[in-house]
């Protein structure tokens, strides 16, 4: 590593910066930008027009008005490079034939390590493109589809088209207006009926040049019985300008299938995470939505799912850390539009230094769910006294069968606490970060064990020296 | 006499308060000496302040171990040194298992990594001694345990990490008379020519079970009498205000 950036890797341990020309980049929102990026891609023309259509979009709808304050994004909405292309003669599934220097930092984010031991298939998103995109053979022969999303336009437009801005269409927001007139890259998962992938398929996104928009965008299929874990992870160096990711999930869980969506984002401290993600849920089948959010400047997030059929079901667990300078705005929705359905939402989050986390949530059950039942449970964790948090529970109940249950609690890093375990022998750093460590369990239980390590060192590293 | 635990001409305050004026006592190894008082007198304070408790300040004296000033370190460098206070009111520390907290603090305890099998051997015993089903181990320390359940896994971590010297603040307080008895052989199961505690107490009801060596009577922040285990009955039998008045008396002075 450069001695230039050891002083940045020490607090941020992704924060290196690779050593890769971008082959095209392409800088400032406006139509011909968009129509670069989709001649780039060779796309179908109806995918040329609809990216054009979400740019006007964006140009309409306001900013959000409530949450975090976005006015700096905004004043640098047109300074963005929204498309930058690595050098790569497309995506690679061998990893020999990734690029040298990009092949280089995903070793060292130890990923092609991750694949041989656990994953039931990778994909890698450099900048803009993905780069690297494999899944298991008999997966492949079961007829499991796990490609760039480009492919995913390209080999199966077909089933994309019938998916595709299905979910969450460019008018829902602002940011997803954005997304849809500048995507590039992501996952295409197709899972047919009644197959189960028993390992997660893990995507990781990686953000290199300097002042940056990725606009990744997944879509995932799980048809009738299917079953399948995907995994997200994302660290970019960090710089002094800020950079921006704005991504589109869609999932659509068909008839008793099962899915979870897990992602863990570590974005370095001047990052805004604008992210929509809506799956919906068929009869009888559930979605779990596990979602971490540890870095990045502002975050703006707030899973939702569309409970559809009769009897489905989808749990949210989400864990937010949020440390000086930081804000992250996050939380869950569930609709509810079928009857016996259910849904519930653990979110811990955790406050340090003048660090603030929210709360946001909505459940809504309409007016023909019976029965639906819907519970809530929201923690924070107030590390020091100038850490702030706040919880905003939306509910619209038009039925009155329903069962909703809310609790909120607010704690803070208490020293007696912190004292009786010391008189265990725990030094206070140790002791602290145990306290810590023991609030979010809950949710931090149902992590892959890799997230699980990496949460449980970035814990310890932000408690040492934080309390006495 | 080796001395184990020495407090000496300790004056700790708390927000301006005065609290402690003045405590002096020698807990020698390989003995078991109880304190008793009244309300208020300042015991748990005094077992707080020699653990460590910053929320205190000392303003005068000294805590010696095995002669050795340990007035002015942290709370976990005391306990690695053989030091350990069973609460009052023990704290809940939400999603941490017992088991898992075990085996950090014995870690520093010992001062080095514990295989599993020594660890193990260690718990089993334990709960063994407490009567108290392996479930325990599971759950998240102290939360929603009852009074009692409470002051029972104060007394396990005890059997775990094997101090030198134990302070038991009312470890008897919230117990039925069962749990008295198992919480009593816990503490008899320590004892032993290495060992010594000081046991917080209002109750002679404890000292049948656990009896002590030496009987210290605490009031208004010092230690005003000691005697042999009769002075705890005497303080059954007849209250404080006999010893109120004999320290007035006294402390004409
Ligand atoms: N943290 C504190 N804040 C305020 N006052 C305190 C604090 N700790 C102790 N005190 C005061 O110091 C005095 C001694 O309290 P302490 O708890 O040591 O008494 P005790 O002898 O243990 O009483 P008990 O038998 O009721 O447990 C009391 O007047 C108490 O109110
Ligand atoms: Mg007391």
């Amino acid at each position: 590593m450069p001695e230039d950036l050891k002083h940045v890797a020490d607090d941020y341990q992704w924060g290196f910066k690779d050593d890769v020309e971008p082959e095209l980049a392409l800088k400032g929102l406006t139509p011909e930008t968009v129509k670069r990026i989709s001649e780039a891609k060779g796309e179908p023309a109806w995918m040329t027009e609809f990216r054009l259509k979400a740019l006007e979009i964006f140009y309409k709808l306001p900013m959000p008005k409530w949450g975090p304050d976005l006015t700096a994004l905004e004043r640098q909405l047109d300074d963005f490079f929204y498309y930058v292309k690595p050098p790569s003669k497309g995506v690679a599934d061998r990893w020999e034939d990734v690029p040298e220097e990009i092949k280089r930092t995903y070793e060292r984010l130890g990923i092609p390590e991750a694949e041989r031991k656990v994953l039931a298939g990778v994909g890698a998103q450099y900048d803009s493109e993905m780069v690297y995109h494999k899944i298991k053979e008999e997966l492949e022969k079961k007829g499991v589809i796990y490609v760039s999303i480009e492919e995913g336009l390209r080999e199966y437009e077909e089933i994309f088209r019938k998916y595709f801005a299905k979910i969450v269409p460019p008018s829902d927001n602002k940011f997803a207006a954005l997304n849809s007139a500048v995507w590039s890259g992501g996952s295409f998962v197709y899972v047919p009926p009644g197959v189960e992938v028993d390992v997660p398929l893990q995507a990781y996104f990686r953000v290199n040049t300097a002042g940056f928009g990725q606009f990744e965008r997944t879509l995932i299929i799980v048809d009738e019985g299917a079953k399948v874990h995907y995994i997200e992870g994302c660290t970019a160096p960090l710089y002094t300008t800020e950079a921006l990711h704005t991504g589109v999930i869609e999932i659509y869980v068909h008839k008793n299938a099962n899915s979870r969506y897990t992602t863990i984002q570590n974005w370095p401290t001047n990052m805004y995470n604008l992210v929509t993600q809506r799956a919906v849920v068929e009869e009888g089948a559930y979605h779990m939505w596990l979602d971490g959010n540890l870095g990045s400047k502002v975050t703006m997030k707030y899973p939702s799912s569309i409970l559809k059929g009769r009897g489905a079901r989808a749990e949210v667990l989400s864990i937010a850390f949020a440390k000086s300078g930081q804000h992250l705005d996050t939380g869950a929705k569930l609709i509810h539009l079928a009857e016996d359905t259910s849904g519930s939402i653990v979110s811990k989050s955790i406050s340090k230094g003048d660090g603030r986390a929210s709360y946001r949530g909505l459940v809504k059950v309409n007016r023909n769910a019976e029965r639906a039942k819907a519970n809530v449970e929201c923690d924070a964790l107030l590390i020091d006294t100038e850490s702030k948090t706040d919880t905003y529970p939306y509910m619209e109940i038009e039925n009155e069968t329903a069962q909703i249950g809310h609790e909120a609690t607010v704690s803070r890093l208490a020293d007696d606490q912190i004292f009786y375990l010391q008189t265990r022998g725990l030094p206070e750093d140790e002791a602290a970060a145990l306290i810590v460590r023991g609030f979010i369990e809950p949710v931090a239980k149902a992590l892959p064990l890799e997230f699980a390590v990496e949460l449980n060192r970035l814990i310890e590293l932000e408690m040492e020296g934080s309390v006495g | 006499m080796a001395k184990s635990l020495e407090i000496q001409d300790l004056w700790v305050s708390h927000d301006g308060k005065m609290i402690l004026k003045g405590v002096n006592l020698s807990l020698p190894l390989g003995e078991v000496h109880a304190l008793m008082g009244p309300n208020g007198a300042g015991k748990s304070t005094l077992g707080k302040v020699i653990a460590g408790d910053q929320a205190y300040t000392v303003e005068r004296g000294r805590v010696l171990l095995n002669g050795e000033d340990i007035t002015g370190l942290e709370p976990d460098e005391r306990a690695r040194k053989g030091l350990f206070l069973a609460f009052q009111y023990p704290l809940e520390v939400p999603g941490v298992s017992i088991a898992n907290f075990l085996r950090l603090a014995l870690k520093e305890r010992l001062g080095r990594d514990v295989p599993v099998t020594e660890f193990y051997a260690r718990l089993q015993e334990g709960l063994k001694t407490l009567e108290w089903d392996e479930e325990v181990l599971g759950r998240y320390l102290n939360e929603g345990f009852s009074g009692g359940e409470k002051k029972r896994n104060e007394i396990l971590q005890l059997l775990v990490l094997r101090p030198q010297v134990a302070i038991l603040d009312e470890t008897d307080s919230g117990l039925d008379i069962d749990a008295l008895k198992v919480v009593a052989r816990g503490v008899n199961s320590m004892r032993g020519p290495e060992f010594s505690a000081l046991v917080i107490t209002h109750y002679q009801r404890l000292l049948n079970y656990i009896v002590p060596d030496v009987v210290h009577v605490m009031m208004d922040g010092r230690v005003v009498k000691t005697g042999g285990p009769e002075l705890a009955l005497e303080l059954e039998a007849r209250g404080y205000d006999w010893l109120k008045e004999e320290v007035a008396h006294a402390g004409g002075s």
